[in-house]
């Protein structure tokens, strides 16, 4: 049966937690790892381009860089834990990273009343192969995200964990996020605010 | 009686000379009461020392010398399972110079030795061994002088475990008084009764504790306070979520229940029809949400409607004074840090299939039950922080100086009912459970407890 992800939430079933827990568990293997500069290069710029989305408010466009089915998944343990027994900071299907999207555009969310001004630095970019498929890659960065609002200033800092889909095409490379892991560094302490993208 | 270090709160010489009756009125209270350090601090005496506070929930000490780290006010404790099974709340405090013993958030040890000198304890509170310890004299470390400080009267309702440092307090049992029903129907609605804690969705904001009790039971702020997530949650479906607060939420069958000693409820489950698969059927929409109902729903009939509810939110705030609110599914605790700081910590719980009859299905239902508790702190509460940073801010002027919370009072009879054990119940904007918490927050704020700590092991019972 053919579901529409942004309107019904199919996916997110018991082989998608399994295979997630899979995906996401050992593979910065040094094997994997990619010496080729210009698949770097065009990963980095893809997650640079996805930096500046969110740092311009272009939240449409920054769900666009996303696979119908997808998600964004900010753990609230250090190793991204088990999302079936643990709740996390943020667990976002295709769906609910629209309706988090549709909250911030209301203008009623007092939480980003003024709306947050960031600075998104992305930096360590180290590609994987994987097992699974040869145009399926995971991505490791650093980010450093300062936030101001409101007179006070805060920031965020981790590293990602983006899995990412390679949509050849003839004019080089694009991509599409299946998985976009966000590991702060303090995940499992209290946050202020935590109530823009990360 | 308790062997007690006995002590004079000693805060009350600090806040000597304060004008409680001024401070708190029937329908205001003044502004400094939520910023002034010195009241803070009597507060963190009067209130976290002498009162029952919540402190940790018995799974996550399952097991002998299972342990977690948790405050009772300020005060570093550690809250044990001790070798012998009993339950603790040690000081986190080394008695040589005061150092930190115990710096992991949780785990499982018969002892702590402290990393400063290697003064160590046993997990009953008793020093177990000091560092050559003939650079004493004969008798210098003799008797309970060097044990850790620990509270003596730590007791537990149905798995939550709460401390008080006065001697003098009621029993647990009699301090929770009516909340225990609401509490017990919480449980009751679980696979025997019971939940097990696991992680935490962990906010914090820069305001008074006081900001995030007061709106515990605030059936008033909702629409205006969360209009963006009542927005979301209809933008797709209708009647999710909160939406019986839109229109008239007064008229509406929910109510707000104040018990004495602080400790409140709204009800919001007379909202919902009374039948397996209301709760499910108002529950917002979450990841994973469809594929579980398809498949309950085709494998297990009209049992479906059961198991889903366990996946979906209890439309309850319960509120134990000073610290503990039961929500949805979480447990949340207000954590004090400062005057103008507060930690918002809300406990995820997971089901347990304690009579085995929920069998493969408990994944997933504790999956989608995961993602259903998600939705309130990263689309809900954040807006609720947010106002109450703003309180704080807009506290900062000083000669404007009343907070009213005079919502009710005054209008018609019939309007608050009060049943012959002194329960008032009123409708869901009322502010009266707000009127009555200061009532008590002053009687306390006025007394002077007889608070104190024990280091023998031995002494307290709960
Ligand atoms: S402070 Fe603990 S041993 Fe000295
Ligand atoms: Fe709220």
């Amino acid at each position: 049966m053919n579901h529409d992800p942004s309107k019904t939430s199919h996916y997110v079933d018991a082989g998608f937690y399994e295979k997630l827990i899979a995906d996401f568990g050992g593979w910065q293997s040094d094997a994997a790892e990619q010496s080729d500069v210009g698949l770097r290069d065009s990963c980095r710029r893809f997650l640079e381009k996805e930096a500046r989305f969110l740092d311009q408010g272009r939240n449409a466009e920054w769900l666009g860089l996303f696979a119908p089915e997808c998600l964004y998944w900010v753990p609230a343990s250090l190793d991204g834990g088990d999302p079936r027994r643990e709740v996390a900071v943020s667990f976002d299907d295709r769906r609910r990273m629209e309706d988090r999207v549709f909250r911030l555009d209301t203008d009623h969310a007092w939480s980003q009343q003024p709306v947050s001004r960031t600075a998104r630095l992305v930096s360590n970019v180290t590609v994987y192969a994987t097992d699974a498929a040869d145009d399926v890659f995971m991505v490791r960065s650093n980010f450093l995200t300062t936030e101001f609002q409101a007179g006070d200033k805060r920031i965020y800092t981790g590293w990602y964990g983006h899995q990412l889909r390679r949509l050849g095409n003839s004019n080089g490379e694009s991509w599409q996020i299946l998985v976009k892991q966000v590991n702060l560094i303090d995940c499992d302490q209290n946050l202020r605010n935590p109530s823009i993208v990360l | 009686m308790i062997k007690m270090d006995k002590m004079s709160a000693g805060a009350g010489s600090l806040d000597a000379g304060y004008d409680w009756d001024r401070l708190v009125q029937e329908d205001r209270v003044s502004r400094q009461i939520y910023t002034d350090p010195v009241i803070f601090a009597a507060e963190m005496t009067k209130i976290f020392g002498a009162v029952w506070v919540y402190i940790a929930h018995e799974s996550q000490i399952p097991n002998n010398d299972n342990f977690v780290r948790s405050r009772l006010g300020l005060r570093p404790i550690i809250v044990t399972r001790d070798s012998s099974g009993r339950v603790r709340a040690l000081y986190n405090r080394c008695t040589h110079r005061g150092a930190t013993i115990c710096r992991q958030d949780s785990g499982s040890a018969k002892g702590f030795t402290c990393p400063y000198h290697g003064w160590a304890y046993s997990n009953n509170g008793k020093l177990s061994g000091v560092p050559w310890p003939d650079g004493y004299a004969d008798d210098a470390l003799d008797g309970d002088k060097f044990n850790l400080a620990q509270v003596a009267r730590v007791d537990s309702y149905r798995g939550f475990i709460f401390a008080t440092l006065n001697a003098d307090a009621p029993s647990l049992d009699d301090y929770l008084g009516g909340v225990k029903q609401p509490i017990d129907e919480w449980l009751d609605r679980q696979p025997g009764g019971k939940v097990a804690v696991c992680n935490a969705n962990r906010l914090k904001f820069d305001g008074n504790w006081k900001l995030a009790y007061d709106n515990a039971a605030d059936g008033y702020h909702v629409v205006f306070s969360h209009r963006s997530l009542l927005a979301m949650e209809n933008r797709m479906a209708e009647d999710k979520g909160m939406t019986y607060y839109k229109e008239n939420p007064d008229g509406a069958p929910m109510y707000v229940r104040y018990f004495g000693n602080g400790h409140h409820f709204k009800d919001k489950r007379p909202n919902m029809e009374v039948r397996p698969g209301a709760m499910w059927e108002i529950e917002s929409l979450h990841p994973g949400m469809e594929h579980v109902e398809e498949d309950f729903r085709r494998r297990h009939g009209d049992r479906a409607n059961e198991l889903l509810d366990l996946a979906s939110s209890e439309p309850v705030n319960i509120n134990v004074f000073p610290n503990l609110m039961l929500l949805g599914n979480h447990i949340q605790v207000v954590q004090p840090l400062s005057v103008s700081e507060t930690d918002t910590t809300w406990w995820g719980t997971a089901v347990i299939d304690v009579d085995g009859d929920i069998g493969d299905d408990l994944e997933a239902i504790n999956a989608l039950r995961m993602r259903t508790q998600e939705g309130f702190p990263n689309f809900g509460e954040v807006d609720d922080l947010m106002n109450f940073e703003q309180i704080q801010a807009g506290l900062a002027a000083a000669e404007d100086e009343w907070v009213y919370m005079h919502r009710g009072l005054g209008l018609e009879e019939g309007r608050i009912t009060v049943d012959e054990g002194g329960v008032i119940t009123g409708p869901a904007t009322d502010e009266v459970f707000m009127r009555e918490t200061m009532k008590v927050y002053k009687r306390l704020m006025s007394d002077d407890p007889a608070i104190g700590i024990t280091r023998d092991p031995d002494a307290g019972d709960g």
